[in-house]
C-alpha cells in the first residue's frame, strides 16, 4: 500500500489506522457539497412560495375573475384565431422566406437585388407599423388591379377594403414580417450544406431544383429547424401585436373584456396562462422534428421539450435578436 | 474506328488570371482505363470536371462519347445547353470524389437508389433491388441500412461507387478516390475499380497509386502546371519516363 495513503487516514484520525492488513479496501467517493448553492436554493424556494402564497391571497388578483374568464367562449374564441394567425403565417413566411433565400443564392443579379430589398425593408421597419400600414393600405389604393404595368389591361380589379380585412391585414403583416426573418434563417442552412454535395448530386444527372429539394433542403434542415422553432413560439406571441388592429386574436379579446370590466391585471393573467400552455405545447413538434431531421448524425437531441423550456431552447442558434 | 468515349481538343480553362489548363489533348478509347497524375496544383481535378461540365471550359472542344459536353453544335456556332440537356448528358457520366460526398441524410441502399428513381423515373421498389444487387457488387450487401456515418472511408467509397453505377453510365471519373483513406482501406476500393475495369468500364482515374496504375491503366498521362506532359503504355511513362518533370515527380511518389 503506498504511504501516502496511510499517512493520510492517520491525520484523518478516523480510527481506520489499525486497518494493517493489505485486503483491498473498499473506497466510496464522496461528492463535494457544495453548500453555497443548496442556501441559495432553499433561499430562492422560500422566497417563491412566499410570493405564490401572497398572490393567491391578494383579493386585488380576483381569481374568481381569472376562473370566469379563463374558459369562457370569447376568449376560446381568441385562442382559435392567434392560433390559426401563428400557423398561417409561419407557413406563409416559411414559403415565402425558402423562395427569398433561393433568390438571394441565385446567380441573377436582378432577382438577387429585389430578394434583398425585400429583406432590407421588412426586416428594418417595425412590425408595429407594418401591421398598422396593412390595415390602411386601403387609404393608399382604393382598388387592387392585377395587369400588365403602364398598360390599360386589367385581369382582376377588387375594392382594398373588402380582400382586406382586420385579420388578413394581420397575416400579411406577421408572414411577409416572419418570411424577411425565414429567409436568412434558409440562407444560412442552405448555405451550410458542404457543396460537395451539390456536386455529387449534379454528377448524378440531378438538375439543380432536383438538387435543392432533395439533396440540399433536407440537410439544411437540421440547421433551419431550431431557429425556426423559436420563431415559430416567438409569433405565438407576437401575434398579440395584431390587437392594435382589432383582429380578434387571444390578446385583442382580453383587452375587450377589461376595456369593460376594468379587471386589468386578472385578464392579463388568463392572457399570460394561455400563452404559456400554447408554447409549451409548440416545444415538442419541434423536438420531434429536430430528431427527424436529425437522421445520419451521431448525436440526435434527445433533451425533453419541458426541459428545453426551462434551459432556453437548442444550442446551435440563439435567438434571432428580432425587435417587435 | 469508332468513336473515342473522351476526345480533348486543346482545352484550355481559367480561374481569373489564372490559367489551370493550357490546352489538354487527350483520347480515352472506349473500355480503356486512363490514369491521370501529377503534382497536386497540375489542374487534374479541373480537367475531370471540365469532363462533366462541372466546370466550364473556355476554349478547345471536349467530347464524350461523340457528343460535345455542355455545347450544341450548329453550323459554327457552339450553343450553351440548358440545365435539364446538361443533366441529362450528365447521367451518363459516373463520378467518384476524393471526399466520397454521399448523402449524409440517406441510408447506403437510399444513397444508391435516389437518382435512379427521381432522374431516371425507375420505380421504388425495382430501384432498391437494383441497388441492393450494386451493394451486393460492391460488397456492402449487409451495409445497406447504414447512413454514411456509420461506415468507414473505405466503405463510404464503395457506396459512392455503387450509386454512380446505379445510373449505368458510360464512363466512370474517379478523383483521387482512395486519396482520403487510411491505408488498410485503400485496397477495398482499388479492387472493385480493378473488377469495374475488368467489365469493360471505360475509366478516367486521377491517382497516385502507381500500383494500381501500372496494373490497371491501359494509359497513364502525366500532367504539370496544365499540361500534358507524357502519355503513353504505363509501363513506358512509369519506368522509363523520357520526361525530366515526369522523372522528379516520380521520384517522389515511389
Ligand atoms: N473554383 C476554383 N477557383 C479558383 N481556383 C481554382 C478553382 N478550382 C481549382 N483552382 C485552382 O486551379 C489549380 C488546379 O487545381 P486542381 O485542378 O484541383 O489541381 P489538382 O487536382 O491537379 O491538384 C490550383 O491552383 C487551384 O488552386
Ligand atoms: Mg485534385
Amino acid at each position: 500500500m503506498p504511504a501516502p495513503a496511510h499517512s493520510t487516514a492517520a491525520t484523518t484520525g478516523a480510527g481506520r489506522s489499525s486497518s494493517t492488513s493489505l485486503a483491498p479496501e473498499r473506497l466510496q467517493a464522496v461528492p463535494v457539497r457544495h453548500w453555497g448553492r443548496l442556501i441559495a436554493a432553499a433561499g430562492a424556494a422560500a422566497g417563491l412560495a412566499g410570493l405564490v402564497g401572497s398572490l393567491a391571497r391578494n383579493a386585488n388578483l380576483h381569481w374568481e375573475v381569472i376562473g370566469h374568464y379563463l374558459f369562457a367562449g370569447l376568449i376560446f374564441n381568441g385562442l382559435v384565431t392567434t392560433l390559426w394567425l401563428t400557423v398561417a403565417a409561419m407557413v406563409l413566411g416559411l414559403s415565402l422566406g425558402t423562395l427569398i433565400a433561393v433568390l438571394r443564392l441565385s446567380a441573377n443579379p436582378v432577382l438577387n437585388a429585389l430578394a434583398a430589398l425585400f429583406v432590407w425593408v421588412f426586416r428594418g421597419t417595425p412590425l408595429l407599423v407594418q401591421i398598422i400600414f396593412w390595415a390602411y393600405a386601403a387609404a393608399l389604393y382604393k382598388q387592387v388591379m392585377i395587369g400588365i404595368p403602364f398598360t390599360h389591361v386589367t385581369f382582376l380589379r377588387i375594392d382594398t377594403n373588402s380582400v382586406l380585412t382586420p385579420s388578413v391585414a394581420a397575416l400579411l403583416a406577421l408572414g411577409l414580417n416572419e418570411a424577411a426573418y425565414a429567409s436568412e434563417i434558409v440562407r444560412a442552412g442552405i448555405q451550410s450544406v458542404d457543396p460537395g454535395q451539390s456536386e455529387a448530386a449534379h454528377s448524378l444527372g440531378m438538375t439543380p431544383a432536383l438538387t435543392m429539394r432533395r439533396i440540399v433542403l433536407p440537410q439544411a434542415m437540421k440547421v433551419i429547424i431550431p431557429p425556426m422553432g423559436n420563431e415559430t413560439i416567438n409569433m405565438l406571441k407576437t401575434t398579440a401585436y395584431v390587437s392594435v388592429i382589432a383582429a380578434h386574436d387571444l390578446m385583442s379579446n382580453i383587452q375587450d373584456v377589461y376595456a369593460q370590466t376594468y379587471q386589468v391585471i386578472p385578464m392579463l393573467v388568463v392572457a399570460s396562462l394561455w400563452y404559456l400552455a400554447l408554447t409549451t405545447l409548440l416545444s415538442v413538434p419541434q423536438a420531434r422534428l429536430e430528431r427527424r431531421y436529425g437522421r445520419g448524425t451521431a448525436r440526435a437531441t434527445r433533451t425533453s421539450p419541458l426541459r428545453r423550456m426551462f434551459t432556453g431552447m437548442t444550442g446551435v442558434t440563439g435567438t434571432t435578436g428580432k425587435d417587435t | 474506328m469508332s468513336v473515342p468515349m473522351v476526345h480533348a481538343q486543346g482545352v484550355r480553362k481559367q480561374f481569373g488570371r489564372l490559367e489551370v489548363l493550357k490546352g489538354i489533348d487527350l483520347t480515352v478509347e472506349r473500355g480503356q482505363v486512363c490514369c491521370l497524375l501529377g503534382p497536386s496544383g497540375s489542374g487534374k481535378s479541373t480537367f475531370l470536371r471540365c469532363i462533366n461540365h462541372l466546370e466550364k471550359v473556355d476554349e478547345g472542344q471536349l467530347a464524350v462519347d461523340g457528343e460535345l459536353v455542355g455545347y450544341r453544335r450548329q453550323g459554327s456556332r457552339l450553343h450553351e445547353l440548358r440545365e435539364k440537356e446538361v443533366a441529362a448528358r450528365r447521367r451518363d457520366i459516373g463520378m467518384v470524389f476524393q471526399r466520397f460526398n454521399l448523402f449524409p441524410h440517406l441510408t447506403a441502399l437510399e444513397n444508391v437508389a435516389e437518382s435512379p428513381v427521381r432522374v431516371a423515373g425507375v420505380n421504388r421498389a425495382d430501384a432498391r433491388i437494383r441497388a441492393g444487387r450494386l451493394l451486393g457488387r460492391v460488397g456492402l450487401a449487409d451495409r445497406a441500412d447504414h447512413y454514411p456515418a456509420q461506415l468507414s472511408g473505405g466503405q463510404q467509397q464503395r457506396v459512392a461507387i455503387a450509386r454512380a453505377l446505379a445510373m449505368e453510365p458510360k464512363l466512370m471519373l474517379f478523383d483521387e478516390p482512395t486519396s482520403a483513406l487510411d491505408p488498410e482501406l485503400v485496397g477495398d476500393v482499388l479492387d472493385v475499380m480493378r473488377d469495374l475495369a475488368a467489365d469493360g468500364m471505360t475509366m478516367v482515374v486521377v491517382t497516385h497509386e502507381t500500383g494500381f496504375a501500372r496494373e490497371v491503366g491501359d494509359t497513364v498521362v502525366f500532367m504539370d502546371e496544365g499540361v500534358v506532359v507524357e502519355a503513353g503504355e504505363p509501363r513506358q511513362v512509369l519506368l522509363s519516363p523520357r520526361h525530366e518533370r515526369t522523372q522528379a515527380f516520380l521520384s517522389k511518389v515511389l
